[in-house]
């Protein structure tokens, strides 16, 4: 491949994985056009919170050594990818986008990258977030915020708003994220890129630093279907070392993208998760795709999930009482930040001084919340209540999908929002994820891809396709077709659309 | 009043009827940790059996131990304990440094085991009484780091210069068994409490789940008390927090009885608060109240996947459990034909086992109670050992009484052999050799040291010719001494009394 490093930034993972497995290109020149883009951008974007420029050439320069040596090499073999500061990475450091963390480098992999370079990935760097992973707009990172490439005043979306806003920035062809209640599917809507929040369960925890522990999972991101499928099936699978991991064959999500075909299909819109509160150019967009997958030749049938209602409540009782819990070790007694340790202060007061100075305004808000929730006296009130909605929800979908093989929706009410716009609005912000968060409750799978821009500010608008536990590659072939006829309308991905920076 | 008034014993109990409750925390003999496969050896150097998963480093995940819940399973079942079909754990949520995660892995509203009882024996004026210690629960924990705290004089956290921790206690696998409230006691009580503990210590070395070392702290027992007056209410309890030795939980009862009596008595009243036990005073004092019941925000460990040990698998574990230690006891007494007391002897001295062994290696029972109850543990307590760490074995107890037997060495003599192999001479043959001390077995040896004997005292000789055969002991005793107890007593009589002429 004698393409300028310039047109390699913009290649799928997967014709570069081909282009390195052919000998066209090496893995040194794709991943150093990939450390040069984010030289000359990331000033700009703010996706990076950490580049490992060494560690990167080091691992590219092992996958060229391996192709040279006629060693087999995986699909994504060489391709370059930014990591979520969310998961461990030895001896890489870790914050999960928080000040109480700074500096902290973890002494082991977590399982996610671990698998990572067993395909022989090429980790740039650690990309940024909302702290702990607690927002929707990367506002909320201890290190600042990430712009949205498309329009740089606006919100990446969040809580992975550095892995959406590295794949629309060009600086990484791959990025992992972790989805609580949305933090992969809405950056990716808001930036015009796709991103699978697996099945819980499919991809390991082990490392992945918790925020809520019965909702959090880690997924794939990219910039096409395929490339997206081809990260999950490197990352999926059962893990001995994470007891929630499922111990059963990971869906053949590469076959799935592939197939991209729908014929038969029957395809269910969630009648509550559309009409007021929903931005009038996402509902436009989301009726032309689902008309597109009607052309396809796909059943659409409208389905209704009465319990959706309760979600966003049951939601914010269940993640801020696992949060509260999760973030304790944070206190300044074996890593990270210590505050006040002056020989003369005791250890309660070293601890709080530390977690009032290290954690954020929405940390602290979260940490209080889940510590109301589970004292006791309020206990069966809310966190009790709170899973007595989520098997609700649980059932709705249980019965939505005896008669549709997935469902969609919107994967937001509105398009990118302006930085600043909501930050002191926390309500107004929760509201993002009101369409993302029942698949999490629920733990079933669910994608965002792009669909278009909104006519009236001209920014992507993302759709959501949900599917059972276990059953992801239903994702990947309705969003392989859904994209595939798109495409041939525009002529390319919607990335391409991104305005140069 | 001051804390320190107390009333005796019999004239609390006079009065008042004690309630007692244990909770008792025991380290399992896992080879590895609850939640990861760190070691969990004693001893080792501080903070080297750690990993991300028992320091609770970010992003780490637990995944528990089969052989643990086999373990608390097995205990369960020995207790006569339901076993859940279903359970999860449950995090107790609280900030501490020797806390990895400031949350605690435990059990919470689903133990794992519940319902169960112990029968536990205690020796009374009218003889042996049995109680029935009926149990709460079983269920399954991590344990905590250890801390050490430098500076300062309290030993505690709070005026220390500064305190050190060691997490390779984090997350080794606890059971906590608790009792239900224990009633109708009265004045046996402390000795209620002591037998159950015990017995608990017994099964558990039965069960082979734990080898229960209480020096190492891998039993700790917190011990509430509360007293109250016939036909009223139960009172308010106190807690006296590990309790880590037999004794101490008799004297911790005691002495919490004897407290208690006598701030009710001066009209005040008794404060649920945690207490520590003082062994060298054999009294408790205040630590932490508890009036403001501390919130553990509990809730259901969301990392791990729910305990559900198959109904077939219990019924398994069922069939693994040894003979119960009170059944044991009642076969053995029965076997060696001695009374309840002679066994609670025995039981006493902690030699059970080894005289079970002992008697298996084909010595009498009673030989094999004599030498494990007499000098070998007068030995043990002279030296401050435990029986075990002697260097007496069962195999050994057999030799000798093998040689004793067959008259190469008499009682006296094995005596010196087992100081011998105590104190690492060997064998009992190498030591018999090394120290000599192979019986005087030759006539004409024996026959001369009696000529001698008899030439010193002539009187004596004369009564014994006279008839007196009674008076033979004297000069059995100076043949003895003569040989250094190296002769066999009863055959020196009998070759003295041929030499004489003389029969019984």
């Amino acid at each position: 491949m004698t393409t300028p490093a310039t047109d390699l930034i913009r290649q799928s993972a997967g014709t570069l994985a081909d282009a390195i497995a052919a000998g066209e290109v090496s893995s040194v020149e794709v991943t150093q056009a990939h450390l040069d883009r984010i030289d000359a951008v990331d000033g700009k974007v703010h996706a990076f919170l950490h580049i490992d420029t060494e560690g990167a050439l080091a691992a590219a320069r092992a996958v060229d050594a391996k192709r040279a040596a006629g060693e087999h090499l995986g699909p994504l073999a060489g391709v370059p990818l930014g990591l979520k500061d969310v998961l461990t990475q030895k001896g890489i450091p870790t914050t999960a986008g928080s000040r109480i963390l700074e500096g902290w480098r973890p002494p082991y992999d977590s399982t996610v990258v671990e698998r990572l370079r067993a395909n022989d990935i090429v980790i740039l760097g650690k990309t940024n977030m909302d702290e702990f992973a607690m927002g929707s707009s990367t506002e909320h990172s201890g290190y600042g915020p990430t712009h949205n490439p498309w329009d740089l005043d606006r919100i990446p979306g969040g809580s992975g708003g550095g892995s959406a806003a590295a794949l629309a920035a060009f600086e990484a062809p791959l990025t992992i994220g972790s989805d609580t209640g949305g933090s992969i599917r809405q950056p990716a809507s808001v930036t015009g890129t796709v991103g699978v929040k697996p099945t819980y369960g499919g991809v390991s925890r082990y490392g992945l630093i918790a925020l809520a522990s019965s909702l959090d999972q880690a997924g794939p991101c990219a910039r096409n279907v395929m490339d997206t499928a081809l990260l999950h099936a490197a990352i999926a699978g059962h893990d001995p070392r994470d007891s929630t991991s499922i111990a059963q064959p990971v869906p053949d999500v590469v076959a799935a993208a592939k197939r991209a075909d729908v014929r038969g299909m029957r395809i269910g819109l969630v009648k509550e998760l559309s009409g007021e509160g929903y931005q009038p150019g996402v509902s436009q967009r989301f009726t032309e795709a689902v008309q597109v997958l009607t052309d396809l030749g796909a059943e659409v049938v409208e389905v209704s999930c009465p319990s959706f209602e309760y979600a966003l409540g049951a939601y914010y009782l269940i993640l801020p009482s696992e949060a509260s819990s999760n973030l304790a070790r944070f206190d300044g007694m074996r890593y990270g930040l210590r505050v006040g340790d002056d020989g003369e202060r005791s250890v309660e007061q070293v601890m709080s001084l530390t977690r009032e100075a290290g954690f954020g305004a929405e940390v602290k808000r979260r940490i209080m919340l889940g510590t109301y929730a589970l004292s006791s006296g309020y206990y069966d009130a809310y966190y009790g209540s709170a899973q007595k909605v989520r098997t609700l929800i649980m059932r709705d979908y249980a019965r939505a999908f005896e008669s549709v093989d997935v469902l969609v929706s919107p994967t937001c009410p509105t398009t990118a929002f302006k930085i600043g716009e909501m930050v002191d609005d926390p309500l107004a912000m929760y509201l993002n994820d009101i369409a993302t968060i029942p698949i999490n409750l629920a733990g079933i799978c669910a994608m965002s891809l792009p669909v278009g821009l909104a006519p009236e500010d001209g920014l992507p608008v993302g759709f959501q396709i949900m599917a059972p536990a276990m059953a992801d590659d239903r994702l990947y072939n309705v969003g392989g077709a859904l994209e595939s006829a798109l495409v041939d309308r525009w002529g390319h991905l919607l990335i391409e659309e991104a305005p140069a920076l | 009043m001051s804390g320190n008034d107390i009333i005796p014993f019999e004239e609390a109990l006079a009065i008042y009827r004690p309630v007692l409750g244990l909770e008792t925390h025991v380290e399992l003999g896992t080879n590895s940790k609850m939640f990861c496969s760190c070691a969990t050896a004693f001893g080792g150097e501080a903070n080297t059996q750690v990993c991300p998963v028992c320091l609770g480093l970010p992003g780490s995940m637990p995944v528990v131990n089969e052989m643990a819940v086999e373990s608390a399973i097995r205990m369960g079942l020995a207790l006569n304990c339901s076993i859940a079909e279903w359970c999860r754990f449950a995090r107790k949520n609280y900030f501490y440094p020797d806390m990895p995660k400031d949350y605690q892995v435990s059990q919470y509203d689903e133990p794992l085991c519940s319902n169960g009882w112990l029968d536990v024996t205690v020796e009374t004026d009218d003889g042996p009484q049995v109680f029935r210690v009926e149990i709460e629960r079983v269920h399954m924990e991590e344990d905590t780091g250890k801390l050490t705290h430098a500076g300062g004089d309290t030993g505690r956290i709070h005026g220390a210069d500064y305190s050190l921790v060691d997490y390779n206690r984090a997350g080794i696998p606890l059971i906590e068994i608790v009792t239900k409230p224990i009633v109708g006691t009265g004045a046996l009580a402390p000795l209620v409490a002591k037998a159950y503990v015990a017995e608990l210590r017994d099964l558990m070395r039965a069960l082979g789940v734990s080898d229960v070392r209480m020096e190492e702290g891998s039993l700790r027992c917190d011990v509430n008390c509360s007293l109250h007056k016939p036909g009223e209410p139960w009172g308010t309890r106190s807690e006296t927090k590990n309790v880590n030795s037999l004794r101490s939980v008799e004297r911790s009862v005691r002495s919490e009885i004897e407290r208690q009596a006598a701030v009710l008595e001066s009209g005040g009243r008794v404060v649920q608060e945690t207490r520590h036990f003082h062994e060298d005073t054999g009294r408790t004092t205040s630590g932490r109240s508890k009036e403001q019941a501390e919130d553990y925000r509990y809730f259901p460990e969301p990392d791990l996947v729910p305990v559900a040990p198959s109904r077939e698998w219990v019924e398994e574990l069922r069939g693994t459990l040894p003979e119960a230690p009170a059944a044991k006891r009642a076969r053995l007494q029965s076997e060696w034909g001695i009374s309840a007391v002679e066994l609670q002897t025995v039981v006493n001295a902690g030699a059970l086992e080894l005289v079970v062994e002992t008697v298996a290696d084909g010595v009498d029972p009673a030989a094999a109670r004599k030498w494990w109850t007499g000098e070998l543990l007068r030995t043990a307590n002279d030296r401050g050992l435990e029986l075990e760490s002697l260097g007496v074995t069962p195999a050994h107890i057999a030799a000798v009484e093998r040689l004793i037997a067959a008259g190469t060495i008499n009682d006296k003599l094995a005596r010196q052999v087992f100081e011998g192999i105590v104190n690492g001479e060997g064998e009992p043959e190498a030591i018999i050799a090394a120290r000599g001390l192979a019986v005087v077995s030759d006539d004409s040896a024996l026959l001369s040291a009696i000529d001698e004997a008899l030439a010193a005292q002539p009187d004596v000789a004369e009564k014994i010719r006279a008839g007196k055969v009674q008076a033979a002991g004297a000069i059995v005793g100076a043949v003895m001494k003569a040989t250094r107890g190296q002769a066999d007593a009863a055959k020196v009589r009998a070759l003295l009394l041929e030499h004489l002429g003389v029969s019984e």
